[in-house]
């Protein structure tokens, strides 16, 4: 599945970059979140952020989607008709569901990608669109479920089905993983690496996953500013992630 | 209102006879508004987990009351919906400037909202006791032109879930994902706060202090049991209100209780009857 459609970015992009982040600087308070961050971000690429809790991962996300105030630039490029404001899709870490909530699918959907009110009776075609999206992740079968009763990895097929309605040029998944039995993580990292090559998605996600990591290209490690960034190799042998997870993969365990 | 009566006139009841007792009539047109208000607000506040806010709105707008009497308000009523509100915009920005749990901001308030409302009401070493008719609540004293006031706002929250039920609902559920959507979450908990409050102030002179809050939390714990989407649950928690608030009118006639108060063991007998079906409703 692997594939190299655009040429990396070395001191300025060949116009074909999609997103490009520079010397991104996010506070909070008295405390520096991200210090100087830059990376591009290429179409169909796939890009996993880790690094430990409180390193910024989920700061950058937010200052991508634009809901939290950062200092530096993010810009997006598409190939064919230049800067543009880009459509992100957005894979939440995600809460865990009252059993007795009575909302479904459905609604969750409508809720989200529609005007129609979503206590009133939903139309056949709202509802047939509602179908294909989730189609599109294998998950039609869900459509009438209620939210808490879903397991986590057909949660996740859900939340995903929103993010790609309607379709995105930026898949972000945070902490995709987490709730998710190996079983379920197989299917999903499939799933991911069928859309990014059907619909040309860029994709950034982030991850304390071992598996995961073992099914991307390149790799960011973060910790308020980049220590390590390319091939997953190059990043997995470097001396900051040995410094900063060493002594977990030693034991096997997840890179924490 | 002749249209109404005319309309009752046609029910076979000691009450619904021509020409006799209007203040009757009018509760129950009353209730006929007030419950589809409650059992809509309800939906969403149960869904919100905000029980404990809305009482505390319900123990504000007392203050207000106090407040307004106090200020020599023909129509306190005013005055106590204009502090409802700053009360419900002040929690609101409180909550989300500072990192308090939510149940102790609301804590604060609450006792604040109460204590300043005893204080106001007793300065000068007058009695509490002509407040007491708001603790319990008088639906019979209910006037035409304050049934079309309520209509008027049960017309406002139908608005809103027509136009903000999506927003409401996907900020209760999954935050996150609400705001990477574009929804101020802040401004959405600052609308429907203010909606709520300013429905209670509204009908606590009718529904009584003491039992409004458990309007707001039943009908919508009791559609919980049964419903399996949204759409149920909001038709579910609308009849439930509607039923218990027709019921608890004839009870407190027939027997002689407070409407409020019947209104509420309606509905509990209602939570309660549901109860054993929650397992079934949820496979």
């Amino acid at each position: 599945m692997r594939r190299e459609k655009h040429p990396r970015c070395q001191g300025g992009c060949h116009g074909r970059c999609c997103l490009r982040v520079e010397h991104l600087n996010v506070r909070l308070g008295e405390d520096q979140i991200l210090d100087d961050v830059s990376f591009h971000l290429h179409c169909g690429e796939l890009i996993a952020l880790i690094g430990p809790n409180g390193a910024g991962k989920s700061s950058l996300f937010k200052s991508i989607l634009g809901v939290m105030p950062y200092h530096g630039s993010i810009t997006f490029q598409s190939a064919e008709d230049g800067r543009q404001k880009p459509r992100i899709g957005y894979v939440p870490q995600s809460p865990s569901f009252d059993p007795g909530d009575p909302v479904s699918v459905l609604d969750l959907f409508t809720a989200a990608s529609s005007r129609w009110p979503a206590f009133l009776p939903i139309p056949a075609r709202l509802r047939e669109t509602v179908r294909a999206a989730l189609a599109r992740v294998g998950g039609e079968g869900l459509i009438d479920r209620r939210l808490g009763t879903l397991s986590g990895g057909e949660l996740q097929r859900v939340l995903l089905a929103m993010a790609l309605e309607p379709l995105p040029n930026l898949l972000i998944l945070d902490e995709p993983m987490s709730g998710v039995d190996v079983e379920g993580e197989h299917q999903l990292l499939d799933l991911l690496d069928t859309i990014r090559e059907r619909y040309d998605l860029s994709i950034l996600l982030s991850t304390h996953d071992f598996q995961t990591l073992q099914r991307v290209d390149k790799v960011i490690l973060l910790q308020q500013k980049i220590l390590a960034a390319g091939d997953r190799e190059e990043v997995l042998a470097s001396e900051a992630f040995a410094r900063l997870f060493g002594a977990e993969t030693e034991r096997g365990g997840e890179a924490e | 209102m002749n249209w109404w009566y005319a309309l009752v006139d046609l029910l076979p009841f000691e009450w619904a006879e021509p020409g006799r007792m209007y203040f009757m009539k009018n509760a129950l047109l009353a209730i006929l508004v007030i419950s589809p208000l409650f059992g809509l607000l309800s939906t969403m506040v149960v869904e919100k987990k905000m029980s404990f806010f809305s009482d505390a709105l319900g123990h504000s707008a007392f203050t207000g009351i106090a407040a307004g009497t106090l200020a020599g308000f023909a129509d306190p009523s005013v005055c106590a919906v204009a502090l409802a509100v700053c009360f419900a915009l002040l929690f609101t920005w409180v909550r989300s400037r500072t990192n308090l749990a939510s149940d102790t901001v609301i804590g604060v308030f609450s006792s604040t909202a109460v204590a300043l409302g005893i204080f106001l009401s007793t300065l000068g070493g007058r009695s509490f006791t002509r407040f007491n008719s708001l603790l319990v609540g008088d639906i019979l004293s209910v006037t035409p032109g304050k049934i079309a006031l309520l209509a008027l706002i049960l017309l406002g929250v139908l608005l809103l879930w027509l136009f903000g039920l999506n927003q409401l609902t996907l900020s209760a559920i999954h935050p996150a994902l609400a705001r990477s959507r574009g929804i101020h979450l802040e401004r959405q908990e600052a609308l429907f706060n203010c909606a709520v409050a300013v429905v209670v102030t509204l009908t606590m002179t009718w529904v009584g202090l003491l039992v409004i809050n458990s309007l707001l939390i039943l009908p919508g714990a009791a559609a919980r049991n049964l419903a399996r989407d949204l759409r149920q649950y909001t038709l579910f928690s609308l009849l439930a209100a509607l039923a218990a608030g027709v019921a608890g009118l004839m009870m407190s006639y027939y027997i002689g209780s407070s409407a409020g108060a019947s209104i509420t063991l309606v509905l509990a007998a209602m939570f309660c009857l549901t109860l054993p079906l929650r397992e079934r409703a949820l496979g």
